[in-house]
C-alpha cells in the first residue's frame, strides 16, 4: 500500500487520529520549551552537526580506532556488511553459549535487520524489555515510533492486551498497573536471560567504549544479570571523543522527549569480570548512503524521534502508514536509499514545510533531501512502470485546478502521458474544497487594459 | 575480503572533503548551583533529602534487605555484595557514592568501583545515591572533563528512577530498574 | 526613503494572476504607495514550482531561462508569495551559460513583507484596520525564507507581517495555538495525499475558529486558496484577504 492509501486509512478514526496528533504535539511542545531553557541550544546543534560532518568524513579510521580500542579493553567486535551477516553473527554467538532465550532492549538496528523472526525461527525466544516494545510485540507489530514503539495503542487497547498475555484484571487500564504488572513479567525475563542484547546510542572512537541510554534501565537490567552481552551498533553511530558526549547527551533526551537527560546513561568499556561483550558493527546499506553526496549527511541521524513527532504528517498518518522501519521524515530520507522501489511514496509524504529540520538536533536538512530524492524517484519512471512517478501525474493532471495553475508549463510533461490520465474525470481537489471562484479577468489583462 | 574490509574499503572509496572537529565552548550555567540540581533531580522524579531527612526516612521503610556501599552510611547495610547479582532479586534498598552531579539535569556519575556489581542500582527496590555537595558541576561539559580519561570498565549517569511513558505517554515511575531515586547530600 | 525610488519588477505567480488578479493589484498599488517605480513585465509563466515539488526539477530548465530573461534588468523583482520566492532562489535549476545572471536575479528577488522591511526600511506603517486577524504562515515563508522566527528555534522571536501589521490602528493579532504548523497544501500534496491535507487544512482553521479570527491572512495565497477552499465549502462565515490587500486597504 503507498502512503496515501495508508493515510486515508489512518484518517478515517478521526478521533484517534486527532489523539495521535495532539499526543505528538504535546510531545514536540515539551521539546519546544525546554530547548529554550538552554541560551546555547542552537549552538549545540551546529557542535552536534560539524561533529557528525567530521565523523563521515573520516568514519574508516575512527572504526578502527574504536575497534583497536575496544579490542583491547576485552570487547569483541564483529563486522558485518548486511542485515542477513548481523543476524548471522548474533546466532552464532548464542548457538555457542547454548542460549534458546534473550532480551533485548530497544534497538532500532535489530528493527532493521528483522532479527527477531530470524532467530525466532532458530528456536530462540527473544523478549523485548522496552515497555512499548513488548507491547507491540505481543501484538506482532513492529513499533510505530522509534522512541514511543507503542504511541499508536489506546490504554484500552493495550489493557485487553494484558489481560489476555499477562491475565491483568479485565478493564483496568490504569498505566501504573498495567506497567507493575509488565514489571513482574519481564523480571522472569531477566534473571532467566543468559544473553542480553542492545543498541547502540554512540561509539567512542577515542575509548573504544559505547553508550547506551534509557529512561526504563531495561538495557542495564539485561545486560548485568546475563553473561554475555552483545550490542548492535550501526556504523555511523560513532564519536570522535568522549567529551563529544556533552554535546550529544544535552541534545537526545531534551530533543526525544523534552526532558533533559534520560535517566540511565551507561558507559561500556570493558566486561565484568567473568562475562562478554560483543558489538556487531553493520554497514547495511550506509556505505551506500554515504556515497551518495546530497544524501550522506542522513546518517548523522541520533534516532532522537523529534521529527516524527514535529512533521504535521506523522502526527496524523502513524508510523505504519510509512511502511518501513524508521518512519517518519528521516526514515523517508533513509529508506528510499535501502529500496527505492518500494519506499518511492515516501519522500512525496510531505509538504516540504520544513519542520523537522528545525527540529533535528544534527541539524540533517530533511526536508531539502525529500526534495532531492523525489527528483531522483521520478527519473525511475520508465522502469516502475506504473509506480509512483505516474499516480502522482494522475494526482495532479486530475485536478482541473492543479492543471490550471501548472498552465503551459504542464505541456511539456503532458506529452508523455496518455489522454485518459489527463483527463480524469474525477476532481480530487475538489472532494471536500471549493474551488475559488473565478475571476472576470486574469491580473495580467487587467494590467494592460488600466497600465497601458 | 571480510566484511570488514569491504566496509572500510567502501568508506574509503568515498571521497570528501576534510572537515576538522570543532572544539567545544565550556558552557556554563547561572543560578545557585545546589538549587540548580535539586530542582533537575526533583524534575527528574527523584527526591532531594538531607543526612537527617534520610536518617529519618530509613527506619519507616523496614526494609528486609540494605546494601550499603556508601563512605557515609558504612553501617546502614546489613547485606554484603554476592558474587552473582542474581541474588540481589529482593534487595529492597541500595546506598551507593556518586562521584559528582551535573546541575543541569541532575545526572550522577558512577564507575564499578561506586556500584560493587553492576546490577546493583537496577535490581535495587529503592536507590539512595550519596553526592559530596562539593561535587557539584554545571552542565554535562565539565562533568565530562572530570570524567576524563579514566578507566572504568562501565560507568553511568544515573538521573532519576526507573521510568516509562510508553503508555499513552501517562508517566509512570518504576518500570523496571529501581522505584525510588533518593539522593542525599552531605 | 525620499531618494529611493527602486526600479521594482513585479512577479506574479501564475494561480495569483489566475484567480486572485485583486491581490497582483493591490500588491502593485501598495509598492507604488512606498515609492516605488514599479512594472510588471510582460510573458510571465508559472515559476515553475509545481513540476519541481513533484519531482521534475530538471524540466524547468525553459521555465527558468524565461524568468531570468524577463526579469533580469530590473533593481529588484517582488512577489505577493513567499513559496515562488524560495522556488527561484532555491530550486529553480542550474542554467549552463546563465549562472551569473541567476546568481545577481536571486539576490533580489523578494517576497513582497520583506521587501517592505528589509529593502525599504519601513519601521511603521500608519494605518486602520479594524478587524480581528489570524495570521497563517506559510512554511515556505517561514522557514523557507525566515520570514518569522520559527517555533522550532531558540531565536529571539520576530515576524516581518506582524511588524507591518502589528502597527495598524484596530489591527487585533490573533496568537494561535500552534503558530506555525503546516496547512497541508504543499502543491501537488494538495490532490496526492488529498485526505492528509483536508485534514490538516480543517486543524488549522479550527485553530483560526476557535480563537474568533475574522480573517485569515498570510503571504501566500496558495494555502490560503486550500483553506478558503475548505471554510467554504463547510460554510463558514471566516473572510480570507492576502497581506497585500489589508495593508493596501489599511494605508490609503
Amino acid at each position: 500500500m503507498s502512503h496515501p492509501e495508508n493515510a486515508t486509512e489512518f484518517l478515517k478514526d478521526q478521533a484517534k487520529a486527532k489523539w495521535h496528533d495532539e499526543t505528538l504535539w504535546f510531545v514536540r511542545d515539551k521539546r519546544d520549551r525546554i530547548s529554550k531553557t538552554i541560551p546555547e541550544w542552537e549552538q549545540l546543534r551546529d557542535l552536534a552537526s560539524q561533529i557528525k560532518d567530521n565523523v563521515l568524513v573520516n568514519l574508516a579510521s575512527y572504526l578502527e580506532d574504536f575497534e583497536r580500542n575496544a579490542l583491547q579493553n576485552g570487547i569483541k567486535i564483529h563486522w558485518a556488511a548486511d542485515a542477513e551477516e548481523h543476524n548471522q553473527h548474533v546466532l552464532r554467538i548464542l548457538q555457542e553459549k547454548n542460549c534458546k532465550a534473550i532480551v533485548k532492549s530497544k534497538s532500532i538496528l535489530t528493527e532493521e535487520c528483522h532479527l527477531n523472526p530470524y532467530l525466532e525461527k532458530e528456536g530462540i525466544e527473544v523478549v523485548d524489555t522496552d515497555l512499548g516494545e513488548r507491547i507491540v510485540q505481543f501484538l506482532n507489530q513492529p513499533p510505530s515510533h522509534i522512541v514511543l514503539p507503542a504511541i499508536h495503542l489506546k490504554k484500552g487497547e493495550i489493557s485487553d492486551l494484558f489481560h489476555e498475555k499477562l491475565q491483568t484484571e479485565k478493564g483496568n487500564d490504569d498505566p501504573y498497573y498495567l506497567t507493575q504488572a509488565a514489571r513482574i513479567h519481564l523480571r522472569e525475563k531477566f534473571l532467566g536471560a543468559k544473553v542480553a542484547i542492545t543498541g547502540v546510542n554512540f561509539g567512542i572512537a577515542e575509548t573504544g567504549e559505547f553508550v547506551v541510554c534509557t529512561n526504563e534501565g531495561n538495557a542495564d537490567m539485561g545486560v548485568h544479570l546475563a553473561d554475555v552481552h552483545i550490542a548492535c551498533m550501526g556504523i555511523e553511530k560513532i564519536l570522535p571523543r568522549r567529551k563529544d558526549l556533552g554535546v550529544f547527551l544535552r541534545l537526545l533526551a531534551r530533543s526525544a522527549t523534552g526532558q533533559p537527560i534520560t535517566n540511565y546513561n551507561s558507559h561500556f568499556r570493558s566486561p565484568s569480570p567473568g562475562k562478554e561483550i560483543h558489538i556487531v558493527l553493520v554497514d547495511n546499506g550506509r556505505t551506500a548512503q554515504l556515497a551518495r553526496e546530497k544524501f550522506k549527511n542522513s546518517l548523522k541521524c541520533i534516532r532522537c524521534g523529534a521529527c516524527m513527532n514535529t512533521c504535521p504528517i506523522y502526527r496524523r498518518s502513524g508510523g505504519f502508514s510509512y511502511g518501513s522501519t524508521v518512519p517518519g521524515p528521516i526514515g523517508s530520507i533513509l529508506s528510499p536509499g535501502l529500496d527505492m522501489k518500494k519506499h518511492s511514496t515516501l519522500p512525496f509524504a510531505s509538504t516540504l514545510c520544513g519542520s523537522c529540520s528545525d527540529v533535528c538536533p544534527v541539524k540533517i536538512n530533511i526536508h531539502e533531501q525529500l526534495y532531492e530524492w523525489r527528483q531522483e524517484i521520478t527519473k525511475t519512471h520508465g522502469e516502475f512502470g506504473k509506480g509512483l512517478s505516474m499516480k502522482l501525474a494522475n494526482g495532479i493532471f486530475k485536478s482541473p485546478l492543479a492543471y490550471k495553475i501548472s498552465g503551459n508549463l504542464m505541456r511539456a510533461a503532458l506529452r508523455a502521458l496518455p489522454d485518459s490520465m489527463i483527463y480524469h474525470p474525477l476532481n480530487t481537489w475538489g472532494k471536500s474544497r471549493n474551488l475559488p471562484e473565478t475571476p472576470t479577468e486574469t491580473f495580467q489583462q487587467w494590467y494592460q487594459k488600466n497600465r497601458p | 575480503m571480510s566484511s570488514r574490509e569491504k566496509i572500510l574499503a567502501a568508506i574509503r572509496g568515498v571521497s570528501s572533503e576534510s572537515k576538522s572537529l570543532p572544539e567545544i565552548p565550556d558552557f556554563r550555567l547561572s543560578g545557585d548551583l545546589e538549587e540548580v540540581f535539586r530542582q533537575s533531580i526533583l524534575g527528574n522524579k527523584g527526591e532531594m533529602l538531607s543526612k537527617a531527612e534520610f536518617k529519618k526516612w530509613i527506619p519507616c521503610m523496614n526494609f528486609q534487605k540494605v546494601i550499603s556501599l556508601s563512605a557515609h552510611f558504612r553501617t546502614t547495610g546489613n547485606l554484603t555484595l554476592p558474587e552473582d547479582p542474581h541474588e540481589l532479586e529482593d534487595l529492597g534498598l541500595a546506598i551507593l557514592d556518586g562521584q559528582f552531579g551535573v546541575a543541569e539535569n541532575g545526572a550522577i556519575w558512577l564507575e564499578d568501583t561506586n556500584l560493587g556489581l553492576r546490577a546493583l542500582p537496577f535490581i535495587t527496590e529503592h536507590l539512595v545515591i550519596v553526592l559530596d555537595r562539593s561535587k557539584l558541576v554545571e552542565t554535562m561539559h565539565q562533568g565530562y572533563d572530570l570524567v576524563g580519561n579514566a578507566h572504568s570498565g562501565f560507568g553511568l549517569f544515573i538521573a532519576g528512577p526507573s521510568k516509562t511513558a510508553d503508555i499513552e505517554q501517562s508517566l509512570v515511575i518504576g518500570a523496571h530498574g529501581a522505584k525510588s531515586l533518593r539522593v542525599v547530600l552531605v | 526613503m525620499e531618494n529611493f525610488k527602486p526600479n521594482v519588477a513585479l512577479f506574479i505567480p501564475c494561480y495569483v494572476d489566475q484567480f486572485y488578479p485583486k491581490v497582483g493589484i493591490a500588491t502593485l498599488e501598495l509598492l507604488e504607495k512606498l515609492g516605488c517605480k514599479v512594472s510588471f513585465p510582460a510573458g510571465q509563466t508559472c515559476c515553475g514550482q509545481p513540476l519541481a515539488n513533484a519531482g521534475y526539477e530538471r524540466d524547468t530548465i525553459g521555465t527558468t531561462r524565461h524568468f531570468v530573461a524577463i526579469f533580469k534588468n530590473f533593481d529588484y523583482v517582488v512577489a505577493p508569495s513567499g513559496s515562488c520566492v524560495l522556488h527561484v532562489k532555491e530550486h529553480s535549476p542550474r542554467v549552463p551559460s546563465l549562472e551569473k545572471e541567476q546568481k545577481e536575479l536571486h539576490d533580489k528577488v523578494f517576497e513582497l513583507t520583506e521587501f517592505i522591511t528589509d529593502i525599504l526600511k519601513v519601521e511603521r506603517l500608519e494605518g486602520r484596520f479594524q478587524h480581528r486577524v489570524g495570521y497563517h504562515a506559510s512554511c515556505h515563508g517561514q522557514r523557507g525564507l525566515r520570514l518569522a522566527s520559527s517555533s522550532e528555534l531558540n531565536q529571539i522571536p520576530f515576524n516581518k507581517a506582524r511588524k507591518l501589521l502589528g502597527n495598524l490602528e484596530g489591527l487585533d493579532w490573533v496568537e494561535l495555538d500552534r503558530t506555525d504548523e503546516c496547512c497541508g497544501f504543499g502543491g501537488t500534496f494538495a490532490v496526492t495525499e488529498e485526505a492528509l491535507s483536508i485534514r490538516m487544512g480543517r486543524d488549522r482553521l479550527e485553530d483560526h475558529l476557535q480563537h474568533q479570527v475574522e480573517i485569515i491572512t498570510g503571504g501566500d495565497m496558495s494555502c490560503i486558496m486550500h483553506l478558503e477552499g475548505i471554510a467554504t465549502r463547510e460554510g463558514q462565515k471566516i473572510k480570507f484577504m492576502h497581506i497585500a490587500e489589508i495593508l493596501n486597504q489599511a494605508i490609503t
